[in-house]
């Protein structure tokens, strides 16, 4: 069985209590955009300031959810501050195939490796690959990164 | 504050729900859903099971032996239904999927039978999803315009405007119980002014037919919607009530089998009530699992099972408050009477779904979430609550054990 401590490492509960780059950046010349949680009525707001390539030069969160969703959107501005669209994009799969690949097999399979991750460091979003084997709380996990792509995709439409 | 006698032994009573017997994380479960959706006695358990084992065959078709106590099995179901609520005949019990399905029903045959772009329906702020979004639909389609009763800071229906809200309204829909506040609305007074005002009432009971006596007749609403699975019987069968002129005026909703009497190249008539709006096979292992719920009911005593949840919504509420303090804030009614066992609460400023987590490593399931009433929310300026539910089975166990485990929970947040 997994415990609370697979979930709730020490690092989310810091990124939980103290959250990176927290606020709002003016729109425009900003891009605003919104994620959902309609399981939880989780929401959050993304301010991205993008650079001349598309790049997120800055980002701010906004919006209220539990603490693996506000610790995950906090690693992930940290994580993609200052970096070029490849980059975010390697990022966010190498990120969703952590969280994916247990989907189906709901609790252990703990060696399993993403089978087409892109080969990042992910650093500190490392800490909530314990969300894994809580089934439920992937979409949590996950709300900032489907957020940010959609803001993505957005400002090179 | 006096306390309320308990004329339900919570032991014995747990006894007779198998899946209270189960552990969850190596620990006795406790169950505080039961708004979500109650467990099941063995009476019904057994009730289905025999049917599917000695007498399992289609309704209202076969003439043979085993249809035919399959279809008597199934009016029986509806008689007690019927009884159970106080309708005058059974024409006026129609089976559906569920609650939601229920209004549904009134929304899509009532509504676009009689309602005309400008006409207007009441409903209320702390309306389950299931009474707003199909009156949404009628907006987009019809063109209807909606009215809201707001709330009072108890979370009660504000009713000062009522009269003005209904001016000139042609339906009123409102629940009869907030599944997120516990609030027990003046259904009767909603009714009657409605009746006033020249507009039909539907009042959802999902919340209030499982755990108090109700008379649809006393209660002079034209329809009653309710679900099977809160009330001790299986998923898959709702119920509603509607007044049999208004039945008959009405165009059915799903065409098919059973609702039919005659089909030509050219066209169709419809069946008596209520099978006229009971399209396809039925649910029949649901509908007899109901039946068996109702008698399983009727045998504690629907006042007893009322008389129990307010003693149990006493000592909750005074138990969480004697604990916590200023660390908790339920939602609601303050006063036991005007409230049914339903616990929304705020805990440390944590998050609902952190919150379940860790209850839920101590065996005692609550709901986290919005609770499909997310205009409620919204008012409450919360994005979601955790909510304990109390029912016939539970008891002061049930909630000392929440309170242990809620402690540890804060415990778990402030390292």
């Amino acid at each position: 069985m997994p415990g609370l401590e697979d979930l709730y490492r020490e690092i989310i509960l810091d990124h939980y209590r103290n959250p990176r780059n927290r606020g709002e950046l003016e729109t425009p010349p900003a891009l605003r955009v919104e994620g959902f949680n309609p399981l939880c009525g989780d929401e959050i707001v993304l301010y991205l300031d993008f650079d001349a390539n598309g790049g997120v030069a800055d980002i701010r969160i906004s919006g209220q959810g539990c603490s693996i969703s506000q610790s995950s959107a906090s690693m992930m501005s940290a994580a993609v501050k200052g970096k070029s669209v490849a980059e975010i994009d390697e990022l966010t799969r190498a990120f969703k195939a952590m969280m994916s690949i247990h989907e189906n097999t709901l609790e252990g399979a703990e060696t399993a490796e993403p089978i087409d991750a892109p080969d990042v460091k992910l650093g500190d979003l490392e800490a909530l690959r314990g969300v894994v084997k809580f089934p439920v709380r992937i979409k949590c996990a996950t709300l900032a990164w489907n957020t940010l792509a959609q803001g993505i995709e957005e400002a090179s439409a | 504050m006096a306390v309320s006698v308990d004329p339900i032994d919570g032991t014995a009573m747990k006894a007779q729900f198998p899946l209270l017997s189960r552990e969850v994380h190596g620990k006795p479960i406790v169950y505080l859903d039961s708004a979500a959706t109650s467990q099941k006695p063995i009476a019904v358990l057994d009730a289905m099971d025999d049917y599917y084992r000695t007498i399992n065959s289609n309704v209202h078709r076969g003439v043979y032996m085993i249809a035919e106590e399959a279809t008597n099995r199934m009016e029986i179901a509806r008689a007690l239904v019927r009884d159970f609520i106080g309708a005058r005949s059974s024409s006026e019990i129609i089976f559906t999927k569920n609650a939601t399905e229920a209004l549904n029903l009134v929304a899509q045959g009532w509504g676009r039978a009689n309602l005309v772009a400008g006409d207007v329906v009441v409903l209320s702020h702390m309306e389950h999803h299931a009474n707003i979004v199909p009156w949404h639909m009628l907006v987009a389609e019809i063109g209807i315009e909606l009215r809201w009763i707001p709330l009072d800071s108890e979370g009660r229906l504000d009713l000062t405007e009522l009269d003005t809200l209904l001016n000139g309204a042609k339906v009123l829909s409102v629940t009869a119980m907030s599944n997120v506040l516990g609030t027990m609305n003046p259904v009767r007074t909603l009714t009657d002014a409605a009746r006033k005002a020249g507009a039909i009432s539907i009042i959802d009971g999902c919340q209030s037919v499982p755990h108090s006596a109700t008379n649809v007749q006393e209660l002079g609403a034209d329809f009653v919607a309710f679900s099977g699975h809160k009330m001790c019987g299986p998923t898959g069968i709702g119920v509603l009530y509607g007044r049999e002129e208004l039945l008959e005026a009405m165009p059915p909703f799903l065409g098919g089998g059973e609702m039919i009497r005659d089909v030509r190249l050219d066209g169709f008539t419809t069946n008596d009530l209520p099978w006229k709006f009971e399209a396809g096979t039925p649910p029949i292992a649901e509908i007899i699992g109901l039946g068996a719920a109702v008698e399983w009911l009727n045998g504690v005593g629907m006042d007893n099972i009322r008389a129990h949840e307010i003693a149990l919504t006493e000592y909750t509420i005074s138990t969480l408050h004697g604990r916590f303090g200023d660390r908790i804030r339920i939602h609601g009614p303050s006063s036991p009477a005007e409230r049914g066992g339903v616990f929304s609460f705020d805990f440390d400023g944590l998050h609902p779904h952190d919150i379940s987590q860790v209850l839920d490593q101590h065996a005692v399931c609550v709901r986290a979430g919005h609770h499909c009433a997310k205009p409620l929310m919204k008012l409450l300026g919360i994005g979601a609550t955790a909510r304990a539910s109390v029912y016939v089975y539970n008891d002061t166990t049930d909630i000392d054990a929440l309170a242990d485990a809620l402690d540890a929970t804060g415990a778990f947040f402030t390292l």
